[in-house]
Formats: structure tokens, sequence, C-alpha cells
């Protein structure tokens, strides 16, 4: 306990050690509040996507602090519905039947470019006429323009861009642009200001109801991870990839070396036929294609992250560094506590279990803290050739769909940077900590 | 060795006696070098037979070829205006006929357990036979074509960057060991922990400044479209997408090879033989060559052989990432088209190679190592 204590002391001298040891606090502390935030289910729900999920995203916009390095500010991308501030809903019932309903959207428009789209959804109640709206929209500098007039459907969706007979009322340009566009300006660009958005419902007997209403605007700018093809706000993978990822690197990483250990262990101790064994099925396995197997598993039989994590664990466990474990316990098991052990009458496994490993765990912290990244680099790896887990989102499967789509070459770097940054905080952060535990634990490289 | 010495003229003349030791150690080389061949050939059978069983998990992998056979001759036969005419009694018999006939072709009408056999003594004698689906690019069903027309690409690229990097690494880890503690040490020592990382993760960030962002080296790919038809163009331009796939596998293992190798020598640098040398006032090459690298050639040439054979793997990922038409591609695509005899024999030659260089590497340690003794 006291070594462990003076280990650790030294190991807080290294500043990397330190550095990387803050950044897996944080990663920790990220992977513990996502399954809080978003529970699996929903997460998996989520990643699944659909249109009553991320309707209100437009597809393939950068995040929010885009904003921050650009000098052209980018209308960001919101959802309003009644429940909103901005809101306003008068409900006035008519003389014969039906009620007047004049909802107004109120919002502020400062960006330098024409959002993508703008959309209105309704849902509405009615016995047999189709309630009639009438939208009228109002720039800053006071102009009223009458966008459309429609009657509507129990669930009705209205997109400002796809109105030709407004496209021409706006002069030619399309609906994102003309609304927003400075009449006084020589160049097609936005007024900035407040705009409002009226809609001015009738419902023709009693009963008849607008239920519900709901503006989206899908700007240049949205979340503050952006979104993707799907329209699925990034924040999602990017935060449920923190706990997929610790999992699967720490326990493939402790799986294969404690296992390791214990075969090694093993294998010294009764020595004969099960050394010979299994330092047989080491060489075999050395043969063996790791990757190319594990990408069999994956395309034949599944591609969950727990088969993945099993196959990966038991092709691991007769690595090399069996033989650097049984090259210490063949020096240990000479010592001669353990020969006094043999003299008291101590079972063989508990010589193996109380005696041999624990001389030599030492040597395997360092050991398997190292390995966490290679494993959490292999889960991404496996995502990057299609073989990520099927419904969970993940950092691997980010940069698949985005190298899929041609992030790069299109542009949406962010797609690939943020979960490229994360994977290498999380690998550069395992292996600050092994690196300097390494030269604190074993005592060949103390002092180089 | 020792035959030679059973070669030369001399050695005949010489008394019994003195033959005796060196037909002994022969006997010893001779026998050691017997069941060491049997080892390793039993090893790589089990390995293949396994990757075999695997690449067919169990059936599944049946069914679903089975699966794919009847899709394709159904659609097949339903834009074929002979087939309507038929019966459907007829249609379903010709129908059979079709699916049993490309059945056999791919042997699939016999049990697997029998399969595997041919497949592994097919593999085991070297004949690859004829892949299931695939064909290489000049339109050939043979496995051995379609292997041989991808390994160039992935020496290119795995030889290069991996010489470079095993060589490159030793070179300055040499230089560091001589320059313990000083400023570029440091910095090594701190960089290490960047070879976490593998290479695709580094080849993306390269694809994104010196492709996307300034269009400088291309994407991807081996070669522009169309190629060049001047040689000196042609090699040229393979040189420039060869820059960012040999980069990133360079980069993603440079610092913590350098490490290795740094700790290495400096374990060995430390012995008491180096410290006599350098007080006979030796010049510090000739330390580093007859005392430093001398005894450490063992694992130099462990590694290097690891190294060798590592190339014919290819580089699954990079090449998918880099669209490098390589040999972990090939292998890739074999698996998602479910061809096993491309999968086996991308297994099969890296088995045989492995236990080629593991082989010879016993009798290099005796060569470079006096005080190693084979079988002794």
């Amino acid at each position: 306990m006291q070594a462990l204590k003076s280990a650790f002391r030294q190991l807080a001298g290294y500043p990397s050690a330190l550095l990387g040891g803050i950044l897996i606090l944080i990663l920790l502390g990220v992977g513990i509040y996502a399954p809080i935030a978003i529970p699996y289910n929903e997460a998996i729900a989520l990643w699944r996507g659909g249109e009553e999920h991320w309707r209100q995203n437009p597809r393939n916009v950068p995040p929010l602090w885009y904003n921050w390095f650009t000098k052209e500010a980018l209308p960001i991308s919101f959802q309003y519905t009644e429940a909103d501030e901005n809101v306003t809903r008068t409900d006035t019932p008519r003389e014969n039947g039906g009620t007047n309903t004049i909802i107004t959207y109120t919002f502020d428009f400062q960006a330098d470019k024409f959002p993508q789209e703008l959309i209105v959804y309704l849902k509405s109640d009615y016995a047999t006429k189709k309630p009639f709206i009438s939208f009228t929209w109002i720039t800053p500098d006071g102009r009223e323009v009458r966008v459309t007039d429609l009657g509507i459907t129990q669930s009705e969706t209205y997109r400002f861009g796809q109105d030709t007979k407004l496209q021409r009322r706006l002069g030619g340009l399309p609906a994102n642009q003309g609304l927003f566009a400075d009449p006084n300006s020589e160049e097609v660009k936005p007024l900035k200001g407040t705009y409002t958005l009226v809609m001015d419902a009738l419902t023709f007997e009693d009963g008849d109801t607008i239920v519900s209403s709901e503006f989206v605007m899908h700007g240049l700018v949205s979340g503050w991870f952006g979104t993707d093809h799907f329209r699925r706000d990034l924040g999602v993978a990017m935060l449920w990839g923190t706990p997929v990822a610790l999992a699967f690197g720490t326990l493939a990483s402790f799986g294969t070396s404690v296992v390791t250990m214990i075969i090694a262990a093993i294998g010294v101790w009764f020595g004969s036929w099960l050394d010979e064994l299994i330092q047989r099925i080491t060489e075999v396995n050395l043969v063996l294609p790791f990757l190319n197997i594990l990408i069999m598993v994956g395309v034949f039989y599944s591609r969950s992250i727990w088969t993945m994590l099993g196959v990966t664990i038991l092709l691991s466990i007769f690595n090399a560094s069996i033989k650097s474990y049984r090259a210490i316990f063949l020096q240990v098991k000479e010592s001669p506590y353990i020969e006094a052990a043999r003299a008291y009458g101590a079972s063989n496994m508990r010589i193996v279990f109380q005696y041999l490993i624990p001389r030599i765990i030492p040597l395997l912290i360092p050991g398997l803290v190292l390995g966490i990244p290679a494993f959490v680099f292999l889960e991404a790896t496996l995502a990057v050739l299609g073989l990520g887990d099927p419904v969970l989102p993940t950092w691997g499967k980010m940069i698949n769909d985005a190298n899929n789509n041609a992030a790069l070459y299109n542009g949406f770097y962010y797609w690939i940077l943020q979960p490229a940054v994360l994977l290498m905080f999380t690998g550069l952060s395992f292996a600050m900590v092994g690196f300097a535990m390494d030269r604190v634990f074993n005592p060949r490289l103390r002092g180089v | 060795m020792s035959v030679e010495i059973q070669t030369q003229p001399g050695a005949e003349a010489a008394p019994r006696r003195r033959l005796s030791p060196a037909l002994q150690s022969i006997v010893r080389v001779a026998k050691y070098s017997g069941v060491k061949l049997v080892m390793l050939f039993i090893t790589v059978v089990i390995g293949v037979y396994l990757t075999i069983l695997i690449a067919n998990m169990g059936g599944y992998v049946d069914q679903i070829l089975r699966g794919e056979i009847r899709e394709g001759i159904s659609q097949r036969l339903r834009r074929d205006p002979l087939y309507r005419t038929l019966t459907p009694a007829e249609q379903n018999k010709y129908f059979e006929s079709e699916v049993l006939r490309e059945e056999e072709r791919l042997h699939l009408n016999e049990p697997f357990a029998i399969r595997s056999v041919v497949y592994l003594t097919n593999a085991l004698q070297m004949e690859l036979g004829r892949a299931q689906n695939m064909s290489s690019d000049s339109g050939s069903r043979q496995v051995r074509l379609i292997i041989l027309e991808r390994l160039a690409p992935t020496l290119l690229l795995m030889g290069f960057s991996n010489m470079f990097l095993f060589f490159g690494s030793i070179f300055i880890a040499l230089s560091l060991s001589r320059h313990y503690g000083s400023i570029w040490d440091k910095v090594t020592v701190a960089l290490s922990p960047t070879s976490s990382a593998p290479p695709w993760f580094y080849g993306v960030f390269f694809i994104l400044i010196f492709a996307a962002i300034f269009r400088v080296l291309p994407f991807g790919g081996m070669l522009d479209a169309p190629p060049p038809t001047n040689k000196l163009d042609y090699a040229l331009n393979v040189m420039k997408h060869l820059i960012l796939p040999s980069s990133a596998i360079i980069i993603s293992s440079l610092f913590i090879s350098i490490y290795n190798w740094r700790t290495f020598f400096l374990i060995y640098s430390s012995e008491d033989y180096v410290e006599m040398a350098k007080a006979k006032g030796l010049a510090s090459r000739d330390v580093e060559t007859r005392y430093i690298l001398r005894p450490t050639l063992p694992t130099i040439i462990t590694n290097f052989g690891l190294l060798v054979i590592g190339l014919w793997t290819g580089a699954i990922v990079t090449e998918t990432v880099f669209s490098w038409p390589g040999l972990g591609r090939t292998a890739f695509r074999a698996i998602g088209l479910f061809d096993t005899p491309v999968i086996v024999g991308l297994t099969i030659i890296y088995a045989y190679l492995l236990a080629f260089t593991v082989f010879i590497l016993d009798f290099l340690y005796a060569v470079v190592d006096p005080r190693v003794k084979i079988g002794g």
C-alpha cells in the first residue's frame, strides 16, 4: 500500500501524467453524464433518426461556434413552438361558428447570409371543412409580404422555398432569400432586424381548432456540434461516443492483460505439457490474421459492439506479451518465498493467485493503461471500415459517415475533426499516463 | 557453416576423431531443424484451418451464398424472354437445374467438412484456385493473379514507409542515446504518446490539410485519371500519390519506434564492456557499431523480419482511407463478397512467410551472436 502511494506520488511528478490524468477525469465525467442526459434507448432511437426526431435541423451544417471564426455571421437554425416566449396566440370565436386564430412568430435575424429554408408545421382538428389560413411576413423595415393562403389538413407542412407562386411574388428570388433581402441594397443581401410571421387562421365550425403550430428555420449553423446528412445532431454521437469508447477500451485492455497474465502464471506454475500447449497456441495465434478475422466476424455474424469486444479479447489473450510475462514468472517461481509457501502446504491455486500474480501487478498496470488507446482506436477502426455497432452512435461511425459522404472533399471538416479530436484526446491521455507509469513501475526503465 | 567444413578437402584427410564434432553438430542442427520445421508446419496447418472455419462461420456463409445464388438466378431468368414462354412446372425445373449448376460450380453441394479439407490441402500446396466472386482488374478469376496484381502497390506503400521508419528510427535513436537528456531526447519522449493513434487517423488529418485545404496533393488513389503515358511522369505521379499515405504510416509509429530503440540502446550502452571500451578511448563510432549495435543485432534482426512479413498483410484501413489499390483492400473486399478462396490464399501466404521467417531467424541469431548455439 505504501509502495503504491509512493508510486503515485512519483507519477504526479510527471507533468504529462498529470495532464493525461486530468483529461481522463474529464472524459470519465462526460462518459458518466452521457447516459444520464440521454438514456441508452433514447440515444439509439435518436441515432436511428427520422423526420419526427430531426426535422428541425438542416442537413450538413457546421456547429454554432463556426460563427466565432467567420467574417460573415451565419444564420442560426431555430425551432419555435407555441410554448416559446416570442410566440403569441389569440383565439376569438366567430359569430357563425368556428374560431379566428392569430399566431405571430417574432424573431431576431442578425446574420449576413440567407438561411436554407423556412418551414411551418400545423396540426388542426376539424369535422368537415378544412381550416383556412393565410401567412403574412413582416420585415424589419415594415413591409408586409403576403406569403400564402391555404386550406390545411389535419397535419400540414408548408415549405416556403418550394412555393413557386411566392417566388414569383418576390421577384424571382427563392423565398429563403426574397423574404430577407434588403430592397435598398444593390447586391442581394439580408436585412438585419426583427421579423414577424403572422398566421391568420379561420375554422368554420364549433369544435374545429388549430391544435398546434411550429415554425422552423434551417440556418447555416446548428447546435454545438453541427448536423450530418440525416439532419442528426452530431452532439448525440459526440456525447455517447465517450462512454462507448471508454468502455470498449478499458474492458478490452483489462480483459486481455489480466487473462493473459493468469494464463502465463498457470502455465509457468504447472509447467510440462500445459506450458508447452500455451506456447504452441500463442504461435498459432500469431499466424491468424487478427483484423481479417474481426472483419469476418463483423461481416458474417454480428457487428454488435459486445460481440466485437469478446472476439477482440479472445484473439488478444494469446499475444506476444504472454512470453514476457512467462519470463518474469519463471524468475519469480524460483524465489524463496514461493518455496516457503510450498513448504507450508499452500495449494496450487493459492500460490498462483496469492503469490505469483500479485508480484507482477506493478508491471501489469502500465501495460493495461497503454493498451487502452489501442483498443479505443480499434473500435474506431472497425467503425471506419463500416463495421461499427449497428445501433450505437460512436465516434468511429461519425468518421465513417463523413468519409462515405466525402466530407473532406465537400468541406464538412467539422464532421471528421470533432470525433477525431476526441479520439486523439482519449488516446493521448491514456498513453501519457501509461508512459509515465511504465517509467515509475518498470525498474529497467528507471532513470532512463 | 558446418556444411562448409565437410566440403573442404582438408577435412577428408583429417583423422576420424577430429571430424566427429563437426558431424555431431550437423546431426544436432539437422535434428533441431527437422523438429522445428514440423512444429512450424503444424502451426501453419492449424492456423490456416482455423481461418477457413472462421471464414465460413460454421456453414452460415454457405447459407448466404445459396440465398444469393437463388436471388441472382431468379432475377436473370425473369428478364429472359424464352424462360417466360415455359410452363410453370418447366420453369421450376429449369430454375432448380440452374441453381444446382451454380452450386456445383462453387462446390456448395459438397458438405463443408470435406470442402474445408480440400481448401486446406490446396492451400498448403499453394494451389490457390479460382475466386468465387472476385476477379482481377485484367478479368481473371485466378486467386494468384488477383493477389499478384495488388501485391506491387502494397509492397510499394508498405515497403517504402516501413523501411524508412525502421532505418530512420534506429539511426535517430542511436544519436539520441548518445545525447541522452538533450532537448531533442526530451521532445521525442514527450511525443511518443502520439503513436497511440493508427496511421489512418493521421491520414485523415493529412488529407484535410494537404488535399482539402491547400489542394496540393491528391485525396487518394495511386494514379491520376487518366494516368500519364510517359514512364517518368508515371513514376512521378505515383510518387505524388504515395506521399500522404506513407507519411501517415511513418508519423503514426515514428516516435514510439524511436523511443523504444533509444531506451533499448540506452540499456545496452550502460553495460560494463561499453564503459570499458569508452575508457580505452575508442572512437564513439567504433563503440556504437562494435559494442552497442553488435550485441543488439538479434533484436534488430527479429524486428526487421517481423516487419518484412508485416508488409504482406497490407494496411486495410490506411488503404481504404486513401483508396490505395493494395492487398489490404483486396482482403477487405474478399470478406465482403464471402470469397473464401481469396481469404484463404492471403492467409496461407502470410502463414508460410511467417513460418519461414521464424525458422530463418534462429539460424541468423547463431550467425550474428556466437553465444547462441543452434539446438544446444
